[in-house]
């Protein structure tokens, strides 16, 4: 209780959907004269009523509701969830950036915020005068970076270049640079969003290592959001995990990951027609997905090495352009860490004709997978070109579960080890 | 003393983060804290001023300049604007460019404060007033440049008798003018950065906005001439047109600046006091505007 060093009470957040006002002056006015002509408002989108009562509920959307935490002292709390969970959010909302709409966050200790490393740098100023200012924006007097400065600058790794112009560096070298500003501030609170994601292997255990010292050195509390289980499981003690706005798990943070990645097994099992979180404009929607073997008969669970048939069942609701067709399959890990994708794009696949009701099947010759549970996410869109984005069709997060066990993939009799994929080798010694 | 400390912890909250804040919720002790920033963010702009390319610093001297030149052609040559035998025209419209330029540049600087840094803006937070406080003293730099420029001009036209008379007692006032014009163009900035984050087509508008103002800013006439020629030609609209002129406190500033060096034109301490009033007023409530403006609007851009 007494050492309770951020308190979240009751807060929520809620942004109004679509525009506030229509951004100018002259749309603004124009529809006043209308107003006062007691004509309709010019700039309501055809088909679009101007009821009160119909619009009502969808105007408005609670990005976070009710998220309750405490945080103690030397605490490492790991924020977990999907993309739209609300983590950016709330996020913002404890580095200040954008206030609640209901609720208080208390906190005894200053909060400084990573939510990007390298805010403020500027190209033409040297490395060191940019160590300088971006202290500064995260917080530190200049007195404070100037007793840190020799640490910072070799933390970084840049010596050599510390005098020359930021525009100069490699996009590597800046991520260094600013990381190691940002591992020196001394707030009693840091805020960290994904920038470990960044830089070389190297680097990034050099960065993981530093937080760790922060929170267990220093005493210092660490509030820290992530895609990346095993940098959760790794750096923090606790855990809370935000589902559509809320709070669904919060205990240490093994739990949590677990709480967290046991959810997408259960939404596994959850048949495609009754997801919720389905997105596109659903001009075809896919019905059923499951595996065939090389017979034709359907199986729950496959063996590296063996051959397989990937089948989406699909009902076409509208015209679909056939040369714009595009499937991209993409298969997470355990940790919730994308490890392999199929696309059509690159393998160059073009479509003669998609039936109002049909199958895609995704062959594969010898499954490459070693033994684990893999999650797919499927996105089907139309594309005009390689360089436009995706309009995208029908797209599912964790839509299937495989389950691969051990197989024979190269016919010796011996069992493929567990984890990775199947490379292609063979071995000589010359 | 670490058991005090504690102590302290236990009892009280450091601050809170909540929706909404006070009507006038202005921390200065927090802007005071971020002093270094404000420091580090002007000495970001005079480097990359420093680092442009020649022309760039060079604009500054040749702008008022070639201004100044057409002016006097227009206003004084065709126009004939009466700006006393004891001062050359050029010089008279260089006094009143030099000064109007640094009000300009606040500005037309501060308008777009929270467009321009809308990245920054959303990634960390500092108090966002630092951003208009640097583009203001980031402009003296610029001003330092044109002055110069101007007294080399003044020094110039003093050797031919062309540059009217010094009053030394004034020279005190230079700072304070050059705080208000500060100031003024910081409160107006603010006002107009807060409402283009609801209405972007009012950017177009203060280009354009800053050019009329400068009309009714005696920039290029002696109120007192002004005032009488258009009692002449307009008398019915004169009404009007005059008070805007006489009142203005950019006006009374430039004309002020100008009776510094030429002891001529007007000048009361009366004027004086009542801009310093106005410009206070308006800072405040820029002040108050962009506050307001600040807690909401990395929700509406």
């Amino acid at each position: 209780m007494t050492d309770i060093i951020l308190k979240a009470e009751n807060i929520s957040k809620q942004y109004r959907l679509g525009l506030v006002g229509t951004g100018t002056i002259s749309h603004d006015l124009n529809r006043w004269w209308y107003r006062i002509r007691g004509k309709e408002d010019p700039y309501l989108k055809v088909g679009e009523s101007n009821d009160r009562s119909a619009k009502g509920n969808s105007d408005y959307v609670w990005a976070l509701q009710d998220i309750n935490f405490e945080v103690k002292r030397g605490e490492v709390l790991g924020i977990i969830g999907k993309n739209g969970a609300g983590k950016s959010t709330l996020l913002k909302i404890l580095s200040k950036v954008t206030s609640p709409t209901t609720g208080e966050i208390k906190t005894r200790g200053r909060i400084a915020s990573l939510l990007e490393v390298g805010t403020g740098f500027h190209g033409e100023m040297t490395g060191r005068e940019n160590i300088y200012l971006n202290g500064a924006i995260l917080g530190m007097t200049k007195k404070e970076v100037s007793s840190k400065i020799e640490e910072i600058i070799e933390f970084s790794g840049c010596q050599r270049y510390i005098d020359t112009p930021v525009k100069r560096y490699s996009s590597g070298m800046t991520v260094r640079l600013a990381f190691a500003v940002a591992a020196f501030l001394e707030p009693e609170i840091l805020v960290v969003d994904e920038v470990l994601a960044v830089g070389d292997t190297e680097f990034q255990a050099k960065a993981i290592g530093k937080m760790q010292d922060i929170s267990r050195g220093d005493g210092r509390t660490v509030l820290f959001v992530s895609h990346n289980m095993a940098s959760v499981k790794k750096l923090c003690t606790k855990g809370v995990v935000l589902e559509n706005g809320k709070i669904v798990f919060s205990g240490d943070s093994n739990s949590a990951v677990n709480y967290y990645l046991n959810s997408n097994y259960e939404l596994t099992e959850v048949s495609l027609l009754n997801r919720k979180e389905r997105k596109g404009n659903f001009k075809l929607k896919v019905e059923n997905i499951f595996i065939e073997d090389g017979e034709g008969k359907k199986v729950n669970e496959v063996l590296t090495g063996e051959s397989y048939k990937l089948v989406f069942e699909y009902t076409k609701f509208s015209t679909i352009d056939e040369k714009q067709f595009t499937i991209v399959l993409q298969f997470k890990n355990e940790n919730d860490e994308i490890v392999n994708s199929i696309a059509t794009d690159e393998l160059g696949t073009s479509f003669a004709k998609i039936y109002d009701k049909g199958r895609i099947e995704i062959v594969i010759p010898k499954l490459q997978f070693r033994e684990g549970n893999y999650f797919m996410n499927y996105m089907i869109s139309e594309r005009v070109s390689l360089s436009t984005p995706h309009k995208v069709i029908d797209y599912l997060a964790d839509a299937f579960l495989m389950k691969v066990n051990k197989g024979d993939y190269w016919k010796t009799g011996v069992l493929n080890r567990a984890k990775g994929f199947i490379q292609e080798a063979s071995i000589h010694i010359t | 003393m670490y058991l005090l400390k504690n102590e302290n912890l236990n009892t009280e909250w450091l601050y809170t983060i909540s929706p909404k804040g006070k009507f006038i919720d202005f921390n200065f002790k927090e802007i005071w804290r971020y002093r270094d920033l404000l420091f580090l963010f002007v000495k970001r702009d005079v480097i990359t001023l420093y680092k442009q390319t020649v022309l760039g610093p060079l604009w500054y001297l040749i702008q008022p300049l070639i201004t100044s030149v057409i002016f006097t052609i227009i206003f004084n040559g065709i126009a004939n604007i009466n700006v006393g035998e004891h001062v050359h025209p050029f010089l008279f419209n260089l006094a009143g460019i030099t000064i109007w330029n640094y009000f300009a540049e606040c500005l037309k600087g501060t308008s777009d404060s929270f467009k321009k840094n809308q990245n920054i803006f959303s990634k960390v937070y500092f108090p966002r007033v630092i951003m208009p406080m640097t583009v203001v003293i980031s402009a003296l730099l610029k001003f330092a440049i044109q002055f110069l420029i101007f007294i080399g001009f003044y020094v110039f036209f003093a050797f031919q008798g062309k540059s009217g008379t010094l009053d030394v007692n004034l020279l005190l006032l230079f700072p304070v003018l050059v705080l208000l014009m500060g100031l003024l163009g910081l409160g107006l900035g603010m006002i107009i950065s807060s409402m283009t984050t609801k209405y972007r087509d009012l950017t177009f508008l203060v280009g354009f906005g800053v050019q009329l103002l400068m009309y009714v800013s005696a920039v290029m006439y002696p109120i007192q001439d002004a005032v009488e020629k258009i009692e002449r030609s307009f008398p019915k609209s004169a009404s009007f047109i005059n008070p805007i002129i006489e009142n203005n406190p950019l006006a009374q500033i430039v004309e002020t600046f100008r009776y510094m060096f030429f002891s001529q034109g007007q000048f009361s301490v009366k004027g004086i006091l009542v801009t310093l009033i106005v410009t206070v007023g308006i800072a405040l409530l820029g002040l108050v505007i962009f506050n307001k403006t600040e807690r909401s609007f990395i929700d509406t851009v």
